[in-house]
């Protein structure tokens, strides 16, 4: 009875032929008829795929530049970890928008695009992507402006954090960007990056778990969960285990 | 043109908990069954293993499990002066999309309804007077008794093989069980979950103030399980990551787990996997369906004749697919007139958060549906007389889980970034944690469903459209509640506390849960119902909503899922044993 049709490309081939770009495992593939047993096939899962170093894939180096240091004043390195500089931030939100995330993959895009009540959701056809290359130029232009000719990175750290404050609580106009929403974007994605599984670009060394004591992808505290009131011991681990498991390259 | 299909008996519209539950009963009575569903296949080895189903970002961020807008979503607004908006990304209530529907990701909060909320406009005019409901709620009795649901429930729950404690068996008050919950024929298949501080403290504070509390029924194994149809389920790790993600461990009892390895063993039933059904079609008379049409993802289209349809697409989903079929007659918000789409409701949520003096709470050590709850201001279980609303919820102290991304509390006024935020943030997480309410919503002339003018799906098809917003019984009910349950939060002692009671208008940005019901509400009356008793179409007699919560005329204090699957069970029954046997109207 063990019978699968498969009318066109099986789905996982066709997502392993695509898992370098995306995060979803459950997009479009392709219709199939299942009878007669559960249709497992092996080597079809989708993990994640690490991010690896090297150059920037969505940001230019002024961008690049820019994102660093407003990362690093939003999660300052101080005496308990690093901050979101060397925590990697950056490197997530710039693999983020390079890949599905970054094209609204997945969302609801056809027009009309109309204003509505806050109520009703975000209601602007840009993609992440392209609120980022609108938002980090207007920024880095408000910026030269106000602080005779110079860039953000090259602020003062007090400064850097009046510029975020400005855009925060819209006290800074940018031209044509609504820089609220656009700083909302930029914290949002920069805590994800933090307190993210590190195979995405950020936490790097779990820093942002070790922060706040989350033992990450561990999964079973059967014997833990009745021991009331008693650190749980053990360091976090990530879905790609821990460093001091693995030998460096 | 449509290529057309060998004729089957039965053909379900998605495989989610109640089309799964139904393809298992009939396949079973050896009918030909073919389950369409419009997303992919998921197991737990391929979509959710433990290697990495702990992954925030991807499950609980990005809602890798969940419906693409891109490929169907709504429109909203808070009230017909208002132009209807798409939900662009989903953010209040995430419908589940693949096989195993929102049964992969739901938290397994497994709750009965009250035997009072079956007969609610019935029991709160005979206790409260006539003139003590608003003139715009349109709540109305079930035309189903909790006695005659109670064997239904109890199936679920034995195929889930949820973890509680009983607090009624057979009219006898258990100690250490909910005292308020209608009878039950037998006690939980497992025992209840263990419990974390939090709710351990909660409990202890409940108690003291004179309330009842008791284990939440999870459908999260609190020990290895083997249910009636012979599957095996694993022992819950308590891994945290449980609502929004699928288990890894086969603890979260699914359509997965729970039925769909046998329901493959019958040569006889089949699935169709990313087709998605577009229309019920219906003959000339308009009085019998004649199967459906759906679409793959090569955009070829396809008919299935069948003598049975199955609309098992959940809530939302099912409104929409009857509008769309032109199966009974859709609702108009201006006039009142109409039932397709009629009654709309939800749930009305509120929160108190607490942080504690110098506790190790240990927050990350969860699961979907464990903690203590108390229900002694739920349904009609306290006197409403004077108090200028009805209704009410269970409360309580669950922990579905600390994952950073998204709970990282702070103390009130601390900065949303930099370094006063950092520090508050590394000092918090640990004491930090939080009470719910889980409140009813009833029904009104002004919440409804129906086609939107503007907006069309990527096959051209219009969106549905929800108008929506709590109105002031709800809101009454709400700060009630919370108001309580910050009394019970003070005894806990807590460093501090914030209550933040329910508020509007509705925001399809904030979620609450994926509890979304009506649309198609079962009743005694075609004039007010779509389905009948057996939930069958007034209509179309050969089309069943078997229990989708879009059957349920108004929303209680509760999850709805012990519900749905119970009357999944019910409407199984009644096809097989009556409506086989005689083909045509039950009621
Ligand atoms: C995050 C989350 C947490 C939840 N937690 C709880 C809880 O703790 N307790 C509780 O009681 N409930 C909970 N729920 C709700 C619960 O999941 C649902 O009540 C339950 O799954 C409903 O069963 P259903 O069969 O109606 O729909 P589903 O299980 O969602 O199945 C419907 C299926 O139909 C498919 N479908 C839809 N339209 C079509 C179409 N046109 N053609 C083909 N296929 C189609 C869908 O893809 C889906 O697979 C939760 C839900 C979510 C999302
Ligand atoms: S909490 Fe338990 S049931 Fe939920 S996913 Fe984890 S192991 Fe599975």
């Amino acid at each position: 009875m063990a019978n699968i049709v498969v009318r066109s490309l099986s789905r996982r081939s066709f997502l392993a032929s695509t898992a370098a770009l995306i995060v979803a495992g459950s997009t479009p593939g392709f219709a199939r008829t299942i009878v007669g047993r559960m249709p497992w096939e092996p080597g079809s899962a989708t993990p994640p795929v690490q991010v690896r170093p090297g150059p920037w894939m969505f940001f230019t180096a002024d961008e690049a530049a820019l994102v660093e240091a407003a990362v690093d004043r939003l999660i300052p390195p101080d005496d308990r970890g690093p901050g979101g500089k060397d925590a990697g931030c950056a490197v997530y939100i710039d693999r983020q928008l390079a890949g599905p995330y970054g094209g609204a993959a997945g969302l609801y895009m056809r027009p009309p695009f109309m204003p509505g009540a806050a109520t009703q959701g975000y209601q602007l056809p840009g993609s992440p992507a392209a609120r980022y290359r609108a938002g980090l130029l207007a920024l880095a232009d408000h910026v030269r402006t106000a602080f005779a000719g110079k860039t953000f990175r090259e602020l003062a750290p007090a400064d850097q954090d009046k510029v975020l404050g400005g855009l925060e609580t819209g006290a800074i106009v940018l031209k044509d960007v609504n820089g609220a929403e656009f700083f909302a974007l930029l914290l949002q994605n920069t805590q994800e990056g933090f307190f993210a599984d590190p195979v995405y670009g950020g936490n790097r060394d779990m820093a942002g778990w070790k922060l706040v004591g989350f033992p990450g992808s561990r999964y079973d505290y059967r014997d833990w969960v009745d021991q009331h009131d008693k650190a749980y011991p053990l360091p976090p681990v990530s879905i790609m285990g821990r460093s001091d498991w693995t030998v460096r390259e | 043109m449509a290529r057309k299909l060998p004729r089957k008996d039965v053909v379900i519209v998605g495989l989610g908990w109640t089309g799964s539950i139904l393809a298992y009963e009939l396949a079973k009575a050896g009918l030909d069954v073919v389950a369409i569903e419009r997303g992919p296949w998921r197991d737990t080895a391929t979509d959710f293993p433990p290697a990495y189903a702990q992954d925030e970002l991807r499950y609980a961020i990005r809602l890798d499990l969940f419906l693409r807008p891109e490929q169907e979503t709504l429109t909203f607004r808070n009230n017909a002066s208002q132009s209807a908006l798409p939900i662009r990304s989903f953010a209040g209530f995430l419908p589940g999309n693949g096989v195993g529907g929102a049964g992969v990701h739901w938290n397994g909060q497994t709750w009965r309804f009250l035997p009072t909320d079956f007969r609610l406009r019935s029991h709160l005019e005979e206790r409260y007077g006539k003139n003590a409901l608003p003139g715009d709620m349109t709540i109305q009795d079930w035309p189903v008794s909790y006695d005659e649901l109670e064997p239904y429930y109890d199936r679920f729950e034995k195929l889930c093989g949820t973890s509680g404690k009983a607090g009624n068996l057979k009219g006898t008050v258990q100690p250490g069980g909910n005292p308020f919950e209608g009878w039950r024929s037998s006690d939980y298949p497992n025992p209840p979950l263990k419990q974390g501080l939090g709710a351990a403290l909660f409990a202890e504070a409940a108690h003291k103030t004179g309330h009842t509390p008791f284990p939440q029924p999870a459908s999260n194994m609190s020990e290895a399980y083997v249910n009636p149809l012979g599957l095996k389920l694993g022992q819950c790790t308590y891994c945290g990551f449980c609502e929004r993600f699928g288990c890894g461990n086969y603890a979260k009892s699914s359509p997965q787990t729970c039925v769909l390895p046998a329901l493959l063993r019958f040569p006889n039933f089949s699935a169709q996997t990313e087709s998605e059904v577009t229309k019920i079609n219906l003959d000339s008379t308009g009085k019998r369906a004649t199967g459906v049409t759906y679409v793959d993802t090569s955009g070829e289209e396809w008919e299935q004749p069948a003598d049975i349809v199955l609309v098992c697409a959940f809530s939302l989903f099912n409104v929409r697919l009857m509008l769309l079929s032109g199966i009974g007659q859709p609702y108009d918000g201006a006039t009142g007139q109409g039932v397709v789409g009629r009654n709309y409701a939800y749930q009305t949520t509120s929160g108190v958060s607490l942080i504690l003096k110098d506790k190790i709470l240990n927050p990350f050590i969860a699961t979907g549906a464990h903690g203590m709850m108390i229900d002694d201001y739920n349904g009609d279980n306290f006197d409403h007389s004077g108090l200028g609303f009805v209704g009410g919820g269970y409360m309580g102290a669950g922990q579905t889980g600390a994952r950073p991304i998204q709970t990282r509390p702070v103390p009130a006024g601390t900065p949303k970034w930099g370094a006063q935020w950092k520090k508050a943030t590394a000092e918090t997480y640990q004491r930090a944690f939080s009470l719910s309410t889980h409140g009813s919503s009833y029904s009104y002339k002004d919440c409804y469903l129906d086609l939107d003018p503007t907006y069309k799906d990527r096959l051209g098809r219009p969106l549905m459209r929800m108008t929506f917003d709590f109105h002031d019984n709800e809101l009454k009910m709400s700060a009630y509640l919370t108001a309580r349950l910050a009394e019970i939060g003070r005894a806990m002692d807590p460093a501090e506390m914030t209550a933040s009671p329910r508020k509007g208008p509705y925001n399809v940005n904030i979620y609450q849960t994926t509890h979304n019901t009506g649309g198609t509400v079962m009743g005694a009356d075609p004039a007010n119902s779509v389905v009948n008793r057996y939930c069958q179409s007034w209509d179309v007699h050969n089309v069943f909503v078997p229990g989708g919560a879009s059957v349920f005329p108004q929303n209680h204090g509760y999850n709805p899922t012990d519900t749905v699957g119970a009357l999944a069970y019910w409407t199984a029954d009644a096809i097989k044993d009556r409506y086989l046997k005689n083909p045509g109207p039950l009621v």
